[in-house]
C-alpha cells in the first residue's frame, strides 16, 4: 500500500549517511584523548614509581625523579587559588546579585570574556612587567602564581556564575520577606544552594594552573632548584621554584641526555595530574546534580 | 533594594524596624567588597594592557623601530650589530598559516560533533561524550607541545617524507585538536538555544533529522556557530607552548604546510629568556605583546557582538 517513493528513498540515504558521518567526526574528536592517554604510559612505564615521585633529579637532570617539581606546582597551585577564589566568587555574586542589565554590567561581561581570551604568553608578559619588576617580587612563587590567578579568575567567575543563576529566585525572595538583607539572604541561601558550581570552578581553575607553564616561565619559574628527597616545605614565597610543566618542557628541550622514557614519565605525571582533578571536579557536578532537591 | 537603615516611615500600627549600626555597616562594607571584585576583571584588563604597553612603550620612539616596518617587514634581525630589523610579518604569517589549518580541521570536525551531540546521540551517550571532550580540553599545552615534537614528528617523517617533523602541519594538528572541544562545547550551546517549536514544526512537516538539522537548525544557529569558530580562533592564535615545540622555529614565510615556520606567540617564549631586561629586542618583544593582545581583543569582541546580536533579535 504504502510504497517508498525515490524520493523518499533518497532522504533515508542520506539520513543514514549523515547520520554516520557525524557520528565519525564526533568519535575523530574522542579518540585522540584515549590514544594519547595510552601512548603516554606505555612509553612512560619503565620509569614509573614511587621513587619518581619523591625523588629529586640527578646527574644534571639526565635521572632520579620530580619532587621538587611537584611540590613547586603545589605551592604555585595553592597561592594561586588563595588570590584567585575569594575574588572570582565575590566578582560571579556581583555579577548575578546585584548588577543591573545596564552598559557597566556588559562592560564587565567583556572584560571577563577577554580576560580568558588574553593569550597565555601576554599573561606572562603582565607579570613579569607588572608583578616581577614594577611590584619588585622577583621571580618568585608570589609573582608566577599571582600571574596564574589572574589568568584563571574567569574560570572561577563562569562556574560559580553559572550555579548562582541556577538557584531559583523564589528562594532568595523567602529570605528577603522574613527581612534578611541581600548579604545575609546570599550567605544563607544562594551559596549554599550553589555550592556544587563554585567548587566546580576552584577545581578547575586548580587543574587550569597546574597546567600552564608559559605564564610561570618568567615569572617565577626555573630550570633546577636543590631540594631533599620528600620534603615538603622545600620553597619560601620569594624564591623561585620549579613546576611540572616547564619542568616538562626544560627536559624535552633544554637538558640534554634526558632517556625518553623519563620525559614520557614527567608528561604522564602532569597529565594525570590535571585529569585527576578534572574528573573529581566532573564527579562532584554528576553527585550533587542527582541529590539537588528542586 | 538595600533595607536601609534610616528606614521608611512606620508602618501604622506596628514597631519601627531598625537594624542594629553594625550590621547595617558589616552590609556596606561587604557590599563594597563584592562591588570591587567584580569591577576587578575591569581593572585587570587594563592593566595587563598598561603594563605591556609601559615595557613596550620606550621603542615606538627608537630610531631603529618603525611601525610599517615591524607590520610589513619579514626581517627579523633584532640582534644584529650592524643592520637591526624588527619587522614580525612572517611571524604574523606563521601564526595566521597555524591558525588557518587548525580551523579547517577544527570548525568542520568541531560542528560535525556539536550537530551529533545535540541532534542524533541519546543523553547517555551525550554525557559521556562530553565529559571526554572535557577531559581533553583539560590537557596542559605543553604536554602537546610534548607530543608534537616526539609522536606527530615521526609520524609525519614516516607518512610524508618531511626531513623535519616539525612544520606548519604538525602545529596545525596539534592546535586543530586543542581547540575543537571549545568549538564543540559552544557550537553545541548554539544548536540548544534554537527553541524546539523550530524542530517540531519541520518534523510535523515530514523532515527527516537531517533535514532539520541543515535546512533549519544550522540557519537559526549561525550566529552561536560563528561565535564557536571565532572563539577557536582566538585559542589557536594566543596558544604559546605546543606551537613553541612543533612548529621548527623558522623565522619565514612558509611554502606549504611542511614549511617549519614562528609564530608570534612562541617568539616572545622563546627569546624573552634571553634578552636583557630594558634592552630594545626587550621592548620590541612586548610591542608584540601588545599587538597580539589587539589581535585576541577583536576576535573575541567579535564574537561577543555575533552573540549578542542574536540576542538582541
Amino acid at each position: 500500500m504504502f510504497e517508498a517513493t525515490p524520493q523518499a528513498l533518497r532522504r533515508r540515504r542520506q539520513e543514514r549517511i549523515a547520520t554516520s558521518v557525524l557520528a565519525a567526526m564526533t568519535f575523530a574528536t574522542v579518540v585522540p584523548l584515549f590514544a594519547i592517554l595510552g601512548y603516554l604510559l606505555v612509553k612512560a612505564w619503565p620509569s614509573l614509581s614511587i621513587s619518581f615521585l619523591i625523588e629529586p633529579p640527578r646527574d644534571l637532570q639526565t635521572h632520579g625523579g620530580i619532587w621538587p617539581a611537584l611540590v613547586g606546582t603545589i605551592y604555585l597551585v595553592t597561592v594561586s587559588l588563595a588570590a584567585a577564589a575569594p575574588v572570582g566568587v565575590l566578582a560571579a555574586v556581583w555579577l548575578n546579585e546585584y548588577a543591573r542589565d545596564n552598559w557597566f554590567t556588559r562592560t564587565v561581561n567583556l572584560a571577563v570574556i577577554n580576560l580568558a581570551g588574553v593569550p597565555s604568553i601576554v599573561h606572562a608578559l603582565f607579570g613579569l612587567g607588572a608583578f616581577v619588576l614594577a611590584a619588585g617580587l622577583g621571580q618568585s612563587v608570589l609573582a608566577a602564581s599571582l600571574t596564574l590567578a589572574v589568568m584563571t579568575l574567569p574560570v572561577i567567575i563562569a562556574s560559580t556564575r553559572e550555579a548562582l543563576a541556577a538557584v531559583p529566585w523564589a528562594f532568595r525572595e523567602a529570605c528577603w520577606n522574613v527581612g534578611a538583607t541581600r548579604w545575609q539572604t546570599i550567605r544563607a541561601v544562594v551559596l549554599p544552594n550553589a555550592i556544587s558550581g563554585v567548587l566546580t570552578g576552584v577545581i578547575l581553575q586548580v587543574s587550569r594552573a597546574a597546567g600552564e607553564s608559559a605564564p610561570i616561565l618568567f615569572t617565577g619559574a626555573v630550570m633546577y632548584k636543590a631540594v631533599e628527597k620528600g620534603d615538603l616545605l622545600p620553597y619560601g614565597l620569594n624564591e623561585s621554584v620549579m613546576a611540572l610543566a616547564t619542568h616538562l618542557y626544560n627536559l624535552v628541550t633544554q637538558i640534554n641526555g634526558a632517556p625518553e622514557s623519563l620525559q614520557f614519565a614527567t608528561a604522564t605525571v602532569l597529565v594525570g595530574v590535571v585529569l585527576l582533578v578534572n574528573s573529581t571536579a566532573i564527579v562532584l557536578r554528576v553527585v550533587l546534580r542527582t541529590r539537588r532537591k528542586w | 533594594m538595600t533595607t536601609g537603615a534610616s528606614g521608611a516611615p512606620a508602618a501604622p500600627g506596628r514597631a519601627r524596624f531598625r537594624r542594629p549600626p553594625l550590621s547595617v555597616w558589616t552590609e556596606r562594607l561587604i557590599e563594597t567588597v563584592v562591588i570591587a571584585s567584580g569591577v576587578s576583571a575591569v581593572v585587570f584588563v587594563a592593566v595587563i594592557l598598561f603594563f605591556v604597553v609601559r615595557e613596550a612603550a620606550p621603542v615606538f620612539v627608537s630610531e631603529h623601530f618603525s611601525l610599517r616596518e615591524f607590520l610589513f617587514s619579514i626581517e627579523w634581525y633584532p640582534t644584529s650589530l650592524v643592520k637591526v630589523r624588527y619587522g614580525v610579518a612572517a611571524m604574523i604569517v606563521g601564526t595566521l598559516a597555524v591558525t588557518t589549518l587548525a580551523m579547517a580541521l577544527a570548525v568542520p570536525f568541531g560542528i560535525g560533533a556539536a550537530i551529533y551531540l545535540s541532534e542524533f546521540c541519546g543523553p547517555r551517550l551525550r554525557e559521556t561524550l562530553k565529559i571526554v571532550i572535557e577531559l581533553l580540553a583539560a590537557i596542559p599545552s605543553v604536554v602537546w607541545g610534548f607530543l608534537g615534537l616526539t609522536v606527530v614528528n615521526r609520524l609525519l617523517i614516516l607518512l610524508f617524507g618531511a626531513s623535519v617533523g616539525l612544520n606548519v602541519l604538525n602545529a596545525g594538528l596539534l592546535l586543530a585538536l586543542m581547540s575543537v572541544p571549545i568549538v564543540v562545547s559552544i557550537g553545541e550551546d548554539a544548536l540548544k538555544a534554537v527553541p524546539d517549536a523550530h524542530r517540531e514544526a519541520a518534523l510535523a512537516m515530514g523532515a527527516t533529522r537531517w533535514q532539520v538539522v541543515y535546512r533549519v537548525l544550522l540557519p537559526a544557529a549561525r550566529h552561536g556557530l560563528l561565535a564557536a569558530a571565532l572563539l577557536g580562533v582566538g585559542r589557536a592564535v594566543g596558544e604559546t607552548m605546543a606551537v613553541l615545540m612543533a612548529t621548527g622555529h623558522a623565522v619565514q614565510i612558509p611554502g606549504g604546510l611542511l614549511d617549519p615556520v614562528r609564530t608570534l606567540t612562541a617568539n616572545i617564549a622563546a627569546e624573552m629568556g634571553e634578552v636583557s631586561q630594558g634592552s630594545e629586542h626587550y621592548q620590541v618583544l612586548f610591542a608584540i605583546g601588545v599587538l597580539l593582545f589587539a589581535i585576541t581583543f577583536l576576535v573575541n569582541l567579535t564574537a561577543d557582538l555575533v552573540v549578542r546580536g542574536v540576542r538582541g533579535k
